[in-house]
């Protein structure tokens, strides 16, 4: 079994990239499954299974990072893709976290951002970027040159060695170049392990705790200096 | 790398017959138009171009650079881009002011005198909108012309890129006729999609498309040149007119045959 993690921002453009990339996968009559992990709403599994009559599933993480849920459940995920019949499970993932990267070791991790987002992006979310092995740009028909080139410095800035993409995903610009990628993936290993470091420390606002102000939490805090300091044992 | 030479081989149409225009190049200095009606492939063409195309798109039409095939890993170090594309869609999205945009710009492409190179960026770009850019106002509001002057000045003088595609710009208020002549002056491959008989007429020469297909290569001859003399005096009139009406004044039948009056022909 094979497995392709995409991470990125709500509407960057993640299912339009997988489409296109199922496209040429069931044309090389590669069998795949599709798993969808989300906070609260998402309707790609029943498009894509309409689309290609792929097994898919989709799960919310609800009160979870969708990070989380990724760990928690991607075992499962990669059993029920065996069992359908599967060699590559893709799985689309909503990256809010920002603190957490979905990426697994032996896989294959693309991020996907989209050009319209703003020139600063690249800087802003952190391991979803550096810890991918591929960077798809989107939406790349939508904005200037130079904006374009800038963008692409910037996530070459952030993670040095990522294989950066540009596309129109609509058209199915620059599409091949992942595929190819995809298909030089290893199999998965297990026990599998998340790529990177998880965040450190436990929130006190993630167990429940509503009162404003650092006096009232423990773990790792921090003032709005940004000076951190630690409470508890 | 530099890119002296471009060549595309001819794949097919929509209906899966072969193109009847298999092959043709462009070199440094080139003004080439691409022509047909909407929907007849204009856009994928040059799509094709800025993906140097290997057989693997829908058209399976194939590209050369100075006649050597494009690697297929083809990663272009992002300074040195060689293909600019700017369509009717292409827009700025930075809010930033004009000058600190273009200068994030000049260094991501490495530029050694930044100023120079946006006084030259700016100037060129006011010569071709009729409403010079003010260097402080954020890109977000500059209008529709001013947009696409900027586009064009930035993918020319800063991205230097040597290969430039233009899809149907005319509309968005430039001067076309002086912007063609100015281009001119940059040793370029210019490639203009584009319904205006002068951009067509001022080309070397024109790619005629239909259903999705190559149909014939045209080149400019010494009469269309002729008459492209002649249209651009038309163009200018009507561009006085249209100042006429910017600027509040009423157009009398006099001015009208006035203007008529001065056309050489
Ligand atoms: N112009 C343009 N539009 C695109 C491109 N890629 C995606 N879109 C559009 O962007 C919108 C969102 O695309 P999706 O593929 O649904 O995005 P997503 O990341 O899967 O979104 P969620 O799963 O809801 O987070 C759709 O309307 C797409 O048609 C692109 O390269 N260019
Ligand atoms: N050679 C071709 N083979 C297959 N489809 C094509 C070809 N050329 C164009 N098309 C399709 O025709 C449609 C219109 O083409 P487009 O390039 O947008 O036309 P234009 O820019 O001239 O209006 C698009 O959906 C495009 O994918
Ligand atoms: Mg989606
Ligand atoms: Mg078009
Ligand atoms: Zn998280
Ligand atoms: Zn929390």
């Amino acid at each position: 079994m094979k497995l392709v993690i995409f991470a990125g921002p709500p509407t960057c453009g993640k299912t339009t990239v997988i489409r296109q990339i199922l496209k040429r996968m069931a044309a090389k009559l590669i069998k795949t499954a599709y798993l969808k992990i989300d906070v609260l709403y998402a309707d790609d599994d029943t498009i894509i299974a309409k689309e290609f009559g792929i097994p898919v599933k989709k799960i919310y993480s609800g009160e979870l990072c969708p990070d989380h849920c990724n760990v928690v459940v991607l075992d499962e995920a990669v059993e029920w893709a065996e069992r359908s019949g599967a060699s590559y499970l893709f799985v689309e993932t909503a990256g809010l976290c920002l603190r957490c990267s979905p990426y697994v070791e032996n896989s294959l991790g693309v991020v996907v951002l989209e050009a319209t987002s703003g020139m600063n992006l690249p800087r802003k979310i952190g391991p979803m970027l550096t810890l991918a092995d591929i960077s798809v740009i989107t939406k790349i028909d939508l904005i200037s040159q130079a904006e374009r080139e800038v963008f692409r410095y910037r996530v070459l800035e952030s993670a040095k060695k990522i294989t950066v993409v540009e596309s129109n995903a609509l058209y199915g610009i620059g599409i091949d170049p992942i595929v190819k990628q995809i298909l030089k993936t290893p199999d998965v290993e297990f026990p599998m392990f998340l790529r990177g470091n998880p965040p450190v420390g436990t929130c006190t606002i993630c167990v429940g705790k509503k009162e404003i102000g650092a006096k009232n939490h423990f773990g790792v805090l921090r003032t709005l200096d940004q000076e951190l300091f630690y409470v508890g044992e | 790398m530099d890119v002296n030479k471009i060549t595309l081989f001819g794949g097919f149409g929509k209906d899966g017959s072969a193109e009847k225009v298999r092959k043709f190049s462009m070199t440094v200095g080139d003004i080439v138009s691409i022509v047909g009606p909407t929907g007849c492939g204009k856009t994928t063409l040059i799509n094709d171009i800025e993906l140097f195309a290997n057989e693997n798109t829908p058209s399976g039409r194939r590209v050369e650079i100075n006649d050597m095939p494009v690697p297929e890993d083809f990663i272009f170090d992002p300074s040195h881009h060689p293909i600019a594309l700017i369509s009717q869609h292409t827009n700025f999205l930075s809010d930033l002011p004009v000058v600190e945009f273009l200068t994030i710009h000049a260094t991501v492409r490495g530029a050694k005198n930044v100023e120079s190179i946006i006084t030259e960026t700016l100037s060129f770009a006011n010569e071709l909108t009729g409403e010079a850019i003010m260097q402080d106002i954020a890109m977000t509001e500059l209008s529709g012309g001013q947009t696409r002057s900027l586009l064009i000045a930035d993918a020319v003088v800063i991205g230097n890129s040597p290969i430039i595609l233009l899809d149907e710009i005319e509309n968005a208020g430039i001067h076309r006729t002086k912007a063609l002549e100015l281009l001119k002056k940059y040793k370029k491959i210019f490639v203009f999609v584009t319904h205006d008989p002068c951009i067509a007429l001022m080309s070397d020469f024109r790619i005629v498309m239909k259903n999705g297909a190559m149909q014939q290569l045209i080149i400019t001859r010494p009469e269309e040149k002729n008459v492209v003399a002649k249209m651009k005096q038309i163009d200018d009139m009507m561009l006085d007119f249209r100042q006429i009406i910017r600027s509040g004044d009423e157009l009398s039948e006099s001015i009208f045959n006035e203007n008529f009056k001065v056309l050489t022909f």
